[in-house]
């Protein structure tokens, strides 16, 4: 051969896909996530509760607590009111818009806060291990023994229902759950090459962490952040119902199944409405995660 | 059917279905095998090679189809076959037999119950009788103690008693043809030489063919007759393994051969030389040669106008070649250096200097509940080893002997039970890298073994260099950028990587990422953990180069840990032979491959595949897996595998060390002029024959 002996290979690897920065990125995962069907229908369902809750000072014929005194006598779906009234005579359709919100805000707050909390628990107790890691889970299995229905009870009768303390008692119960996926991944991940040379060249134990092994358990944590976002609805929605969610009397999903369910044999519609919207809501955040987690599998 | 070959593939099509459309894998591809013939297949990674034995069996997964063409095996063709059909040949006529056993043995089932499952299933044999033809089959692979094989689960297994019993599977049916994919990589070199002979033996016995898929020429010489180099999807070359070897036609074929480190040369005797480039992707266009990209013989117009027939060489019966200028070539021989002046062994001026270093795990808890106390795990055991400045120490031995531990003791991220490591005057053994300071940090960089973990997935590969440029030179800003620039130039990658994540580099690429990130604080030592091993062998060339050009321009000091006698031999200066902690033997490269060698050495240097079909040792073939650290034979390690044993002597006491001049030590009970007249040498004997 005629090449000189100390020809190196000089590798030609095959083009990476452009690589486009800003919107174009997201634009580019937006089309990925229309290649899974679950994912597109769980996202399309999402965008327009948002849309609708967003909206509602606008598209809403009715303020959620005006009473139509008239609608009294006929509160079944009409052409004043589309959806109906309830047993007060308020709009069923302004109230469900002006309940997504609510619903809309706090969920993803508490999710976003217990997995804040959860990842850095369970980081910890992955990567330190030994007492760090039987003090972090002995204490999560505490926190996930408890009936947490009872928890709600107790915690909320107790400092009053706001919607900040929904959220903080939400993030309390679902850091746990946050915290043993990570602590699972952060156990794998931290017997990695890569975190041996980010100490060898000194880096802290929470760069470690946060930056070597955390970017890399993003696909299950997102996965199921976006289930427990479903769960925390239902639980929210649950604690309208049982009297300790959201006070009336602005418009709360569960509050108003609780408030009309007696009435289930005569005007089934005002407690159906709400569930379905509670129903849709769930099966939206749920099959988002499904779809994310086909689409994880095939990377 | 006594002339019809017993598997015929003609003009076979596969395609892939990907996100971006078909790919087409298999353009055409054709070859035969006769019935008890075996056929070795070559080529790097990525150019179709286990695309063919999934297409024969059938087992092309979702995304995979045929396209076209036709696989006949006896007598039918598997092509149009129902699922009924194939089954009864599968594991019947046809068996396989896959690159990772532990993947191929279900953890949950005792070996000897899915053994027997195969004549259960295929022969209808009661269980009594498919208990007896497992037992015979275990005996016949040379499982020592069949009879309990036979109810230890898989991971109670060594990786070569795995890939036994798989083989044991594999022929349990009598098949008549069985399929090889990559069977021995990953192995041990001495378990790999084993199974080899093992697969040759087997073969003559059973009289199955094989089809057998290897990237290592080195392997395939031991079992074929026959071989076909594979690149793109077609059959460039091909061959009696005899005439492949003494006359390659194809420039793909001296590509590979020119890529194996010969036993007995030195980087300076001869050069490895890479094939340039890499495999292109199966989807990038092809008009004409599909290797024309990276040959050096490539003339526009002839070479790449259009597809290129397959067609006889002159002068030896079935030898093919794919080449327009076949005939031009000139005539082929295993390229030699120049032969530069070897720089003396600098061993008066240590920059790593170990002495009596010991490694124990504790175990976590002192005593069992009940019974004896939990053992523990010797990993070092009075290690005595130095490293030249500017010079290349490689740490030989195979997996469970020590290395790895050596290699992190050495770089903090363990710490010693005893005795001292020293580093550049600076006693470092017993400080942890969180404890050592950023010069000390600086001084030692670690590359890794694995290139799918050395690089984080989530970080871009200028992140990752970055950010060691930061950390370990205080670099900001845009010097950090620059910094990255010069040391991907360094490597010999575009500065245009440094935009890329890993997942879109290859593993040789992302090898070279890793070897950047240890260079960026300017080491004076780089400790290289089995840098090579996953890597293919054209890749694997490149990367031993710039490991050795790194380190004579840097004037830094490479311990090069590897399992690979002839990458050790063709690298470095001096070389330590570890078994189960201890150091066997150890001195400049030269002496150490050159008789008297330790028992053990001896078997290594064996057990090594020499790409040359004319190549016949007399091997020495090591019985059974290193023993666990956790119970070390008491006197010499490795009194239970030796060959030499001499008696119980060598089961009580711990062997002499031998000096023999010129910093060459060889722990053994037997003297060194006794080795020296009982042993014939392994290494210059291959070299000489070329």
């Amino acid at each position: 051969m005629s090449t000189p002996a100390t020809a190196e290979a000089l590798p030609v690897s095959p083009p990476a896909p452009a690589r486009v920065r800003g919107r174009a990125v997201w634009l580019g995962r937006l089309r990925a996530l229309g290649e899974s069907k679950p994912a597109a229908i769980g996202l399309a369902v999402i965008l327009a509760w948002v849309a609708l809750a967003v909206l509602a000072p606008v598209i809403a014929p009715y303020a959620p607590n005006a009473n139509d005194l008239f609608a009294l006598g006929h509160p079944t779906p009409s052409r004043a009111h589309w959806l109906g009234t309830d047993q007060l005579g308020r709009d069923l359709l302004s109230r469900i818009l002006w309940g997504a919100r609510p619903v809309l805000i706090i969920a993803p707050l508490a999710v976003l806060g217990a997995a804040a909390l959860g990842s850095l628990l369970g980081l910890a107790a992955g990567y330190y291990g030994r007492w760090v890691g039987v003090v972090i889970t002995r204490a999560c299995d505490i926190v996930l023994s408890f009936p947490v229905i009872i928890l709600y009870m107790i915690i909320l009768a107790h400092f009053g229902s706001s919607a900040w303390n929904i959220i903080g008692v939400l993030t309390l119960t679902k850091a746990p759950i946050i915290a043993r996926i990570v602590r699972g991944m952060a156990l794998d991940l931290r017997e990695r090459e890569y975190v041996t040379a980010a100490k060898m060249r000194g880096e802290s134990s929470l760069y470690i962490m946060l930056v070597e092994i955390l970017p890399n358990a993003r696909g299950p944590l997102v996965v199921d952040m976006c289930l427990r976002t479903g769960y925390n609805v239902i639980i929210i929605g649950a604690l309208g119902f049982l009297g300790i969610g959201l006070p009336p009397p602005d418009p709360d999903w569960g509050g108003m199944v609780k408030d009309t369910y007696g009435m289930m044999m005569v005007w089934p519609h005002m407690a159906l409405v709400p569930c379905a919207a509670i129903s849709s809501l769930v099966v939206g955040f749920n099959l988002l995660a499904v779809g994310l987690r086909e689409l994880g599998l095939r990377d | 059917m006594t002339d019809a070959p017993l598997l015929d593939v003609q003009d076979l099509h596969v395609a892939y279905g990907t996100r971006g459309g078909d790919v087409l894998v298999l353009p055409g591809l054709s070859f035969t095998l006769r019935a008890g013939e075996a056929l070795g297949l070559v080529g790097e990674s990525g150019s179709g090679k286990s695309t063919v034995a999934l297409s024969i069996v059938r087992y092309l997964g979702g995304a995979g189809r045929i396209d076209g063409g036709r696989i006949v095996f006896e007598g039918r063709d598997l092509v149009g076959l129902d699922d009924a059909s194939l089954r009864a040949i599968r594991g019947r006529r046809i068996a396989m037999v896959y690159q990772d056993p532990m993947s191929s043995l279900n953890p949950v089932m005792t070996v000897g119950r899915q053994l027997m499952e195969v004549p259960i299933v295929h022969q209808r044999l009661t269980a009594a009788a498919a208990r007896e033809r497992a037992l015979a089959m275990l005996a016949e692979v040379k499982l020592a103690d069949a009879e309990a094989v036979m109810d230890r689960y898989p991971h109670q297994l060594s990786g070569g008693q795995q890939q036994r019993i798989v083989i044991a599977m594999a022929l349990i049916a009598d098949p008549a043809l069985l399929i090889m994919d990559e069977p021995t990589t990953g192995l041990d070199v001495t378990v790999e030489a084993a199974v080899l002979d093992l697969v040759r033996e087997l073969r003559q016995r059973h009289r199955s063919a094989i089809l057998f898929i290897s990237h290592n020429l080195g392997s395939v010489v031991r079992v074929c007759d026959r071989v076909g180099v594979m690149y793109r999807g077609e059959i460039v070359e091909e061959g009696a393994v005899r005439d492949i070897f003494a006359n390659p036609r194809h420039p793909y074929t001296r590509g590979l051969l020119d890529c194996l480190p010969a036993l007995g040369r030195d980087k300076r005797q001869a050069p490895l030389v890479p094939i340039p480039g890499q495999v292109e992707p199966a989807q990038a266009p092809r008009v004409g040669c599909g290797f024309a990209g990276r040959c050096a013989h490539a003339e526009v117009g002839r070479c790449t106008a259009h597809s290129i027939r397959s067609m006889p060489v002159k002068g030896a019966a079935d030898h093919r070649v794919a080449c327009v200028r076949a005939d031009e070539l000139p005539a082929w021989s295993r390229r030699r250096g120049v032969g530069g002046a070897q720089p003396g062994a600098n061993m008066t001026d240590p920059v790593i200097a170990v002495r009596g270093l010991s490694k124990v795990y504790e175990p976590r808890r002192r005593r069992r509940r009940f019974g004896a106390p939990h053992p523990a795990v010797r990993a070092l055991a009075d290690v005595d080893v130095t490293a030249g400045r500017r010079q290349t120490l490689a740490i030989v031995g195979e997996s469970g002997c020590g290395k790895s531990t050596l290699a992190k003791v050495l770089s903090g991220i363990e710490v010693a039970t005893a005795g001292e490591v020293t580093l550049d005057g600076v006693a470092v053994g017993r400080v942890p890298i969180d404890a050592r300071n950023r010069g000390l940090k600086r001084k030692l960089q670690m590359v890794f073994q694995n290139p799918d973990s050395t690089l984080n997935p989530s970080h871009t590969v200028g992140y990752a260099i970055g950010r060691a440029l930061r950390l370990l030179q205080g670099r900001a800003g845009a010097d950090v950028a620059a910094g990255v620039a010069r040391l991907l130039d360094v490597v010999k990658l575009a500065p245009g990587m440094a935009l890329r994540k890993p997942r879109h580099l290859s593993g040789g690429e992302k090898q070279r990422v890793a070897i950047a990130r240890a260079l960026a604080g300017d080491p004076e030592v780089i400790v290289a953990d089995e840098p090579v091993s996953a890597l293919d062998v054209s890749v694997q060339a490149a990367v031993v180069n710039l490991l050795n050009e790194i380190q004579a321009a840097r004037g830094a000091t490479l311990v090069f840990i590897s399992h690979d006698l002839s990458v050790v031999r063709y690298l470095t200066d001096s070389v330590a032979v570890m078994y189960l902690g201890t150091i066997a033997e150890a001195g400049p490269v030269d002496r150490v491959f050159a008789p008297p060698y330790h028992p053990y050495t001896e078997a290594l240097l064996s057990a090594v595949p020499v790409p040359d079909p004319d190549h016949a040792v007399a091997r020495i073939l090591l019985e059974g897996p290193v023993p666990s650290a956790a119970d070390v034979p008491r006197g010499c390690p490795f009194s239970t595998r030796c060959p030499r044993r001499i008696g119980p002597l060598c089961d009580e006491t711990a062997p002499p060390v031998q000096r023999l001049g010129a910093d060459h030590r060889i722990a053994c009970h037997i003297p060194a002029e006794e080795l020296l007249r009982l042993q014939v040498p392994l290494v210059d004997a291959a070299a000489a024959r070329r």
